[in-house]
C-alpha cells in the first residue's frame, strides 16, 4: 500500500532534515499511528504520501505508484485514491453538511445519481444522517470532524490519512471519532493517523511508528504511545508544528 | 452537474469581486474601443486612397511665355511640342499605362482657375494669357503616374509634370498618424487590461483559497480548478468587448454616417459594413487576451 525506501527530506532553509533515511512499509488494511514530538516529521511523512512534498532522496511508493515518476497533471487523479482528515476539519463554511460531502464527488465528476446515493449513505455511517442540511458552524467540533471524515471516505478510498484528527476535540468526543476510524479500518481501508494523544494510542493497541528528528525510533505491531510505561518523557505540545509552517 | 458547478463558481467569483470586475469591464471597453478606432482609421485610409487615387490625374504643364527653366526659355510651347508629348503618351511603351488624355488650353485653364479661385486676390491678376496649357493624363493604375512623369518631364516645352497624388499625401499622413496614435493607446490600454484581469483572477483565487485547497486535496483536476477562473476573466472582458463593439458600431452609424457623411459628400466614409467587420475582431481580441491572462494568473494556484 505505502512504502518508503530510505526517504530523506531537507528544506533549504533548515540545517536539520525533516525526514532522515526513513524506510517504512504499510500493508493493506493496517491501522498505523505515527507518533512523535512536533517537528519529528509526522506531517512531512503524510504530505509525502499525498505527494504534496517530494523526497530529496529515496523513493515513495503508494498504491503501486512510484510517486517520483508521477507527472504533475496525474497527481489530482492519484489523490482521488486517498482520503484526508485534518485537525482543523477544513470544511467549507458556506456549504451545508450534505454539500460539503457532495462537493468532493462533484469536483471529480461523479454523476448526480451517484452523489444522491453515496452522500446520505456515508452520512449515516458517520452518524450525521439527521444533520445533512446544517451548516458547519451549527455543529460541534466532533460533528464537524465527522463531516470531514465523511468527505474523506465518501469516494471509498483504499487509504485514509488523518493528521491529528482529534487534536481539537475533548477526550469523549475523540473516543467517538476513534471508534469511527476503527470501523472504517475494519471495512478494509488502510488508516494512517498522526497523533500526540497517548491515551488514544494506548487504547487502540494498533501498530505504532515513532518518529524523532526525522528518523524512525520504533515500529511496534501493538504498541503504546511511550516506549516504556512510566517513561517520564514530556508529552509534546500540540500547537505549532514547525514543519507545516 | 459539473457545468452547473462551474457556472455557479463563475457567478460567485464575479459577484464577490464586483468592483474589480467593473474596472476590468471598463478598461477592456476603452482599450478595445481604441483598437476599433485604429482599425476603422486604417479602413478609412484605404477607402480614401481607393477613391481619390482613381480620380487623381497627372498634369503635364507646358511652358508659357514667361517661364524660364531648364526646359523653357520664355517662349510658349509650340503645338508641335504638345503633339510630341502626346505621341510619347501614345507610344507602344507608355500607352498601356495611360487610360485617358485630355488637353486643357489657356481658356479652359482660366475657366477652371476662376471656378476655384474667383473672387480671391490671386484672381485679380489672372488672365487666360498667364495660364499654362496642360495635358491631363489619367493613368491606368494610380502607381503608373510615376512612369508617365518620367517619360514626359524632360521633353522640350514641358514645364512641369505634377502628380495629384502628391497633394493627397499630407491628408493620408495625418490619418496614418492618428491611426498609429490610436494603436499606441490601444496597446497601452490592452497591457493595463491584461494586468488588471490577472490581478482580478489572483484576487478571486485568493478569496477562494480554502475551496481551492480542498479541491486539490480531493483530487480535482487542474482543468476543473482553472476553468471557472478563466471563464470569469473571459466573461468580464467579453462584456467590455461587447460595449466596445457597440460603441464602434454606434459611432460609425450615428456620428460618421448620420452626421459627417452628409456634410462631406465628396469623401467616402467608412460605413456600417466596415464596423460590423471590426466588431467580431474586438470580441475575439477581448476573449483571447482575457483567457490567456487568466490562465497565466491562475497557474500559481495549480502548483501541486
Amino acid at each position: 500500500m505505502i512504502r518508503f525506501d530510505e526517504v530523506s527530506k531537507t528544506y533549504s532553509r533548515k540545517a536539520r532534515p525533516a525526514l532522515d533515511g526513513v524506510s517504512l512499509e504499510i500493508l493493506k488494511g493496517e491501522f498505523v499511528f505515527l507518533v512523535g514530538a512536533s517537528g519529528s516529521g509526522k506531517s512531512t511523512l503524510i504530505r509525502m504520501v499525498l505527494r504534496e512534498e517530494t523526497p530529496s532522496s529515496g523513493e515513495v511508493h503508494v498504491l503501486g505508484q512510484r510517486l517520483k515518476a508521477l507527472p504533475n497533471r496525474r497527481v489530482p487523479f492519484f489523490r482521488r485514491n486517498l482520503g484526508v482528515v485534518f485537525q482543523d476539519f477544513r470544511l467549507l463554511g458556506n456549504k451545508t453538511v450534505y454539500e460539503n460531502v457532495a462537493f468532493t464527488l462533484q469536483v471529480i465528476g461523479k454523476s448526480r445519481a451517484f452523489i444522491s446515493e453515496a452522500v446520505p449513505d456515508v452520512l449515516k455511517i458517520v452518524g450525521l444522517a439527521g444533520k445533512a442540511s446544517r451548516l458547519p458552524h451549527e455543529l460541534s467540533g466532533g460533528e464537524q470532524q465527522r463531516v470531514a471524515i465523511a468527505r474523506a471516505v465518501v469516494n471509498r478510498p483504499p487509504i485514509l490519512l488523518a493528521d491529528e484528527p482529534t487534536g481539537n476535540l475533548d477526550p469523549s468526543t475523540s473516543a467517538g471519532i476513534m471508534a469511527l476510524l476503527a470501523r472504517i479500518n475494519e471495512g478494509g481501508t488502510t488508516v494512517v493517523m498522526a497523533t500526540h494523544e497517548a491515551s488514544i494510542v494506548d487504547e487502540m493497541q494498533k501498530r505504532v511508528v515513532e518518529l524523532d528528528a526525522g528518523r524512525i525510533m520504533r515500529d511496534e505491531a501493538h504498541g503504546s504511545y511511550r516506549r516504556h510505561l512510566g517513561d517520564d518523557d514530556e508529552l509534546a505540545p500540540r500547537a505549532l508544528e514547525e514543519e507545516t509552517a | 452537474m459539473r457545468v452547473q458547478l462551474i457556472a455557479q463558481e463563475v457567478w460567485n467569483g464575479l459577484r464577490r469581486n464586483l468592483s474589480v470586475v467593473v474596472s476590468v469591464v471598463l478598461v477592456t471597453f476603452i482599450s478595445l474601443s481604441f483598437v476599433g478606432a485604429a482599425i476603422l482609421l486604417q479602413m478609412q485610409i484605404t477607402q480614401m486612397k481607393g477613391f481619390w487615387y482613381d480620380r487623381a490625374q497627372v498634369g503635364i504643364y507646358f511652358c508659357g511665355p514667361v517661364d524660364a527653366t531648364a526646359t523653357c526659355s520664355q517662349t510658349a510651347a509650340t503645338a508641335e511640342q504638345v503633339d510630341a508629348v502626346r505621341a510619347v503618351l501614345e507610344s507602344v511603351a507608355i500607352a498601356p499605362y495611360v487610360a485617358d488624355v485630355e488637353f486643357e488650353d489657356r481658356e479652359l485653364a482660366y475657366q477652371h482657375f476662376m471656378e476655384q479661385f474667383g473672387g480671391t486676390s490671386s484672381a485679380e491678376f489672372a488672365s487666360p494669357e498667364t495660364m499654362n496649357e496642360a495635358l491631363w493624363v489619367r493613368p491606368t493604375a494610380p502607381q503608373d503616374a510615376d512612369l508617365i512623369r518620367e517619360a514626359t518631364s524632360a521633353l522640350p516645352g514641358v514645364l512641369e509634370v505634377r502628380d495629384q497624388r502628391a497633394l493627397l499625401e499630407p491628408i493620408f499622413q495625418v490619418l496614418s498618424t492618428a491611426s498609429l496614435v490610436a494603436i499606441g493607446i490601444a496597446v497601452l490600454m490592452l497591457v493595463a487590461a491584461v494586468l488588471l484581469i490577472s490581478t482580478t483572477i489572483r484576487l478571486s483565487a485568493f478569496s477562494r483559497k480554502r475551496e481551492l485547497g480542498i479541491m486539490r486535496l480531493v483530487g480535482a483536476s487542474n482543468r476543473f480548478i482553472q476553468t471557472p477562473f478563466i471563464i470569469e476573466g473571459i466573461v468580464a472582458a467579453l462584456v467590455g468587448a461587447v460595449l466596445a463593439a457597440g460603441a464602434v458600431v454606434a459611432t460609425v452609424h450615428f456620428l460618421l454616417q448620420g452626421y459627417v457623411a452628409p456634410m462631406l459628400q465628396t469623401i467616402a466614409i467608412v460605413g456600417l459594413d466596415d464596423a460590423l467587420v471590426v466588431a467580431p475582431v474586438l470580441l475575439g481580441i477581448g476573449v483571447l487576451f482575457a483567457g490567456v491572462a487568466a490562465a497565466v494568473a491562475i497557474r500559481r494556484y495549480l502548483r501541486i
